[in-house]
């Protein structure tokens, strides 16, 4: 199939290769629609975030394939609500909930095959359905699905301009190789994801802290189309410094360095920052219900960076971070190893330690080991930092995706300034996720969201294009 | 054509240790097989880990297509060929006697060199015991006309005693091999046993987690789990033919050859045909398979084996076939040889991989009712 002959008139252009992307071309094509997709990055780095991702967070009433007992909507939907603060639109938010429990069968009729919990998030086994071999397999499982019904596909194929008039897609302009074509389509799904390998849109926010971000999803993001399309009259929502960041390792990669990069230590010793004090309370919930405030608060700190400090009780207790720690004997060469002041440190942990009040330590449940009298405090799990060799990890925030996007309704069209839907642009994805994610992060909500509205943008996208 | 020199152990002790503690951060593969759940019992790895590990590993392949780390990421975690190269050096560290420890390096030429010394030895001691006519004169199928060239006992003397010390060779290795994991000796309790025996007679790993490996490219893929069954369970029923052939000729003096309906007849034709099938399926899988999945050091290693066990079997087929024609002293001599060859090199080639992963399976099983020492939640 030639992508590009000129003479050519699609019926659905997908713009990106994540979920999203893959949903909506899989959904317009088995719907008879003609459909070509192009993905900027190369093959070996297809599928945007997804390739990141290991499991869907999933509505159910009963267990529901490796899903145990029960999550029903109200509970997700309380969840989520929790996270976003209430930022989110719940009528979009519930389709996205809903429609998870149909999104299995549907999934595993396209090759994604689920497993048990992985070690270690025994945690999440009741709401997030895990997928076996983790997103890229998914990612790998869909576009052997969507070549098989026949979906074109182009790779290292960028957006570079989108005729969009009154709402209006008609064509968009892609650079592959050097060369440029037009691509004229019935209608367009746009799934691009949002801007967050794009370090200097990140610093337009941020000023000069972004510069200290590390980017922990895909280098692919530059957010061209998104650019595009808000440029061109779309709505946006949400705001340029929301995201989905968390505090990972300072020794991660600019980019790309995915699941392995975090830290979880954090919830059984103390963070400080550059000047040596804690700033927040390490204990406040379980680590996986706060890992997704801590990027910001280590943003907020001097130079964005904060360390994880436990002893040796703690070692061994949590998921094995990727890089080694800084070990040393004392807090003095602890605090000489990571180039902080010595004596700061020393005090901050003395003062640590004689908050500490005296409880029984159970990192599965909220306990009773708290400390008195501290600001800011540690409300569970504090034990005193007194067995050493004591570790340290460094902190850095960490992007995995940005919130600013383009505003839908709920059959997925994209919605232009003056609140009117665009006739034939539909958007999935990261691209507007923003609309239920105003801020916060749910675990494996992304792809519940990229699922729902992937699925949906392509049949409406079809529906349009074939009526 | 010689191989080029293996990675120094140490070196490569070195970057599983660096692959391992990715993969034990991230646990994405943990569903497709045993060694993931094993890699996350551990906080760290040893060189004993790290060999045990390399041989619970069939190198499927389906990790390295799921891998958000594979090359060209700048990671450059390629799973299966590590554990491949791995495997490597578990072969050459604890073969015994270590001094043929590089015969595992120049394969290809070592079994060429055994095949043509073992027709040497054969067409050698027919022709001076029978007498060299024997070779292209005729044979009635009388009981006994293939003992006429070669008296059974000196048979049997010769293949019993490379067959005793081959399994001798093989079992110093498992030894060693056992001990290196931190295992006691009297630890291989049977319930393990007997699982790493179902794991391996079912070749339950090579199906990427239940919808078959990822091999010889990304399209999951039933069709090595059978060829390999077609080659271990040929290579089986082959053996059985042989040892209820021994029972006839000592138990009850019944003579080979044995008429086509015979019990050892019957299973070695079953065994010559997964012979015939099994070895080419795989090597044609082989030549397809990808690049990145292989250790290219091992190509040798693993095309001789299957080559001497395809000649085994095409030539004991050929002997069923022909025994009645003037070829019979011929195709006689060569089958003799091939198995001769096969028994001999077993201890120094492609087949110790079945001596080692029987030991990680039996060992993971073993290690799995144990209560970890430390939580990795």
């Amino acid at each position: 199939m030639q992508p590009f002959d000129p003479s050519r008139t699609w019926d659905v252009l997908v713009l990106g290769g994540g979920n999203a992307a893959l949903c909506a071309a899989i959904t317009a094509r088995a719907a008879g629609a003609s459909v070509l997709l192009v993905e900027s990055a190369p093959i070996a780095f297809r599928g945007g975030n997804s390739r990141h991702t290991r499991n869907m967070r999933t509505m159910h009433d009963a267990p529901l394939g490796p899903l145990t007992d029960a999550y029903p909507e109200e509970e997700y939907w309380q969840d989520l609500v929790k996270v976003t603060g209430g930022l989110t639109d719940e009528r979009l938010a519930r389709m996205a909930i809903r429609e998870t429990e149909r999104h299995v069968p549907w999934m595993i009729a396209h090759g994604v095959r689920f497993q048990a919990p992985l070690g270690g998030t025994l945690h999440l086994a009741r709401t997030n359905a895990f997928f076996l071999g983790g997103g890229k397999a998914l990612v790998n499982a869909y576009y052997a699905a969507a070549q098989a019904l026949g979906v074109a596909v182009s790779y290292e194929t960028e957006v570079v301009d989108i005729a969009l008039d009154d709402g209006r897609f008609a064509s968009a302009t892609v650079a592959r190789a050097g060369e440029r074509h037009a691509i004229r389509a019935k209608a367009a799904v746009v799934a691009a994801g949002g801007f967050e390998s794009n370090l200097a849109w990140l610093r337009e926010a941020w000023g000069p802290p972004a510069d200290n971000f590390i980017v922990r999803g895909t280098p692919y993001n530059m957010g061209v189309v998104l650019k595009l399309l808000l440029a061109k009259g779309a709505r946006a929502v949400s705001d340029p410094t929301q995201g989905h960041c968390v505090a990972i390792d300072a020794r991660s990669p600019r980019y790309d360095g995915g699941i392995v990069t975090r830290v979880d230590a954090v919830s059984l010793g103390i963070v400080v920052n550059r000047e040596a004090r804690r700033f927040y309370d390490e204990g406040e919930d379980f680590w996986p219900k706060r890992y997704a405030i801590w990027g910001r608060l280590v943003a907020a700190q001097p130079e964005q960076i904060g360390y994880s400090i436990i002893d040796a009780k703690s070692m061994g207790r949590f998921m094995p971070p990727v890089f080694p720690p800084v070990k040393a004997a004392s807090i003095h060469e602890l605090a000489d190893a990571l180039g902080l002041d010595a004596e700061a440190l020393e005090r901050t942990i003395a003062g640590f330690n004689a908050a500490v009040r005296p409880g029984t330590f159970d990192h599965t449940k909220l306990d009773d080991c708290r400390t008195e009298g501290l600001s800011p405090p540690k409300t569970h799990w504090a034990r005193r930092i007194d067995t050493p060799p004591y570790y340290a990890y460094p902190l850095r925030p960490g992007i995995t995706f940005t919130y600013l996007g383009v505003a839908i309704d709920e059959r997925s069209r994209m919605l232009m300034q003056e609140g009117s839907p665009a006739a034939n642009v539909y958007a999935a994805g990261e691209i507007m996720a923003g609309n239920i994610l105003g801020k916060g992060y749910l675990a494996g909500i992304g792809m519940a969201i990229g699922t729902t509205f992937g699925r949906i943008a392509g049949a409406e996208a079809a529906r349009h294009a074939l009526a | 054509m010689r191989s080029p020199e293996a990675p120094s152990l140490e070196g490569l002790v070195a970057e599983a240790q660096r692959v391992l503690a990715i993969c034990n951060a991230c646990r994405y593969c943990e569903g497709y097989c045993a060694v993931f759940p094993a890699l996350e019992r551990r906080l760290s790895f040893s060189e004993g880990d790290i060999h045990y590990l390399a041989s619970l590993c069939h190198n499927c392949g389906s990790c390295l297509y799921a891998c958000q780390y594979a090359p060209p990421h700048e990671f450059r975690l390629d799973f299966p060929r590590v554990m491949a190269e791995v495997r490597g050096a578990t072969y050459r560290k604890y073969t015994w006697p270590g001094a043929f420890s590089g015969l595992f390096g120049r394969n290809g030429l070592a079994v060429g060199l055994a095949i043509i010394a073992a027709l040497v030895l054969a067409f050698a001691f027919i022709a001076a015991y029978a007498g060299p006519e024997r070779f292209v004169s005729a044979w009635s199928d009388a009981q006994g006309s293939f003992h006429a060239l070669l008296p059974h006992d000196v048979m049997t003397g010769i293949f019993g005693i490379v067959f005793v010390a081959a399994v001798a060779l093989l079992g110093v290795g498992f030894a060693r091999f056992w001990r290196d994991m931190g295992e006691k000796g009297g630890e291989l309790a049977a319930a393990s046993a007997a699982e790493a025996a179902h794991d391996a007679f079912t070749l339950k790993y090579l199906d990427g987690g239940g919808i078959g490996c990822t091999y010889p490219d990304a399209r999951p893929s039933y069709a090595r789990r059978r060829f390999h069954h077609l080659t271990f369970y040929g290579f089986l029923l082959c053996f059985a033919a042989t040892c209820v052939a021994t029972i006839y000729y000592y138990g009850f003096g019944w003579k080979a050859p044995y008429p086509y309906l015979s019990l050892p007849v019957i299973l070695g034709t079953l065994g010559g045909i997964g012979l015939l099938i099994g070895p080419p399926g795989l090597l044609w899988l082989k030549a397809r398979r990808d690049p990145e999945l292989a250790d290219p050091r091992q190509g040798g290693m693993d095309v001789a084996f299957l080559v001497l066990l395809f000649l085994t079997g095409v030539t004991g087929l050929g002997l069923l076939a022909w025994r009645e024609t003037a070829a019979m002293g011929t195709l006689l001599a060569i089958h003799l040889a091939m198995v001769l060859a096969l028994f001999a090199t077993m201890p120094y080639g492609k087949f110790v991989h079945a001596v080692y992963r029987f030991a990680a399976l039996a060992r993971f099983h073993l290690e799995r009712r144990r209560p970890l020492d430390h939580t990795a939640e």
